[in-house]
């Protein structure tokens, strides 16, 4: 029972991301073609709400569910695996209009094909793994 | 109703998606989505190839409970919360995807000339997908992180590796299309 609560998040985080276009893969075009401001004001109200969460968190206003303090991990100090990872990444992002979360929510909606996109994401994933430890990071 | 079965403008869905990254937070947890793809590695048996897959995988289950959820969440919206809304692109948008040979731009979330199964059936159609995944599950990885890894939380956390990669995912994304995707269609 204590997963429901992750369900019921999931689901909003897909009915979101349809409601806002996020997971069309012609917004994802118009977006790196600049020729729509939609996705850029979706990531920029994103992070600025996220900011503001955080700041009011810090300040001890927002405890987690436990009572503790809200904690975000800290990335990893580097900086070659974070430009030629993204830029990987950004080229699988705008080929198949589809990041992480909109694969599955998209194969929720009915696009099957989605499913081929999702194992070849998990191969992807398990080749860095192999190759990892020769990766400059 | 009309409200919420037309599509959501981006000031009410930017804010909602940090509500799901402070939920999340607030459940003890963080909000990453392709950390999903290393727990389905896990639960495949790849540990048995990669020490990087070697982790208490069980304690992901939360994370694809939210996969579960998010395709539940997809169907939902598509079958009882939209109409048939054509998304409003920029018409330059369109002029030049139909240019290009996508027949109704925005008709739909995916193009059929990448998403149907007919064209799944072909060579290309085929290929197409598995590089587009293959890239999606190895880039972000080797980035420890995804849109909703960095891009919302990192940046929300004012964290500076998220910002290279983040620049690093504008970097490919532009690339592609402006520069590769002319030459696949």
């Amino acid at each position: 029972m204590k997963f429901i609560k992750f369900l019921l998040v999931g689901i909003f985080f897909g009915v979101v991301l349809v409601k806002s276009e996020a997971v069309s893969w012609f917004r994802i075009y118009e977006m790196f073609r600049f020729q729509s401001f939609h996705m850029y004001g979706i990531i920029g109200t994103a992070i600025a709400s996220g900011i503001l969460f955080l700041q009011i968190s810090k300040k001890g206003y927002i405890k987690s569910i436990k009572g503790e303090d809200i904690f975000v991990p800290k990335k990893d100090k580097g900086f070659t695996r974070y430009i030629i990872g993204g830029i990987i990444f950004g080229f699988g992002w705008a080929l198949i209009g589809a990041c992480p979360g909109p694969m599955y929510i998209l194969l929720g909606t009915g696009v099957w094909s989605m499913i081929l996109v999702i194992l070849a994401a998990a191969i992807g994933t398990l080749i860095y793994g192999m190759l990892r430890n020769k990766l400059p990071h | 109703m009309q409200y919420i079965l037309n599509p959501w403008p981006w000031y009410i869905s930017g804010p909602l998606i940090a509500i799901v990254m402070a939920l999340l937070l607030y459940f003890g947890k963080t909000f990453g989505m392709s950390s999903n793809l290393r727990t389905l590695c896990a639960i495949g048996g790849a540990g048995k190839i990669a020490d990087f897959f070697n982790f208490k995988w069980k304690d992901q289950i939360w994370n694809l409970t939210v996969v579960a959820g998010a395709i539940i969440g997809g169907f939902i919206a598509t079958q009882y919360l939209s109409n048939d809304s054509v998304t409003n692109l920029n018409p330059a948008t369109t002029v030049e995807l139909q240019n290009m040979g996508f027949k109704t731009p925005g008709a739909t979330l995916v193009p059929d000339e990448m998403y149907s199964l007919d064209v799944l059936a072909t060579p290309k159609g085929m290929l197409l997908l598995i590089v587009g995944g293959l890239l999606v599950g190895f880039g972000t990885r080797y980035a420890g992180g995804c849109t909703s890894g960095h891009s919302i939380t990192g940046l929300s956390s004012l964290q500076k590796p998220s910002l290279i990669a983040v620049i690093g995912f504008f970097i490919g994304g532009l690339i592609m299309t402006n520069f590769i995707l002319p030459l696949i269609f």
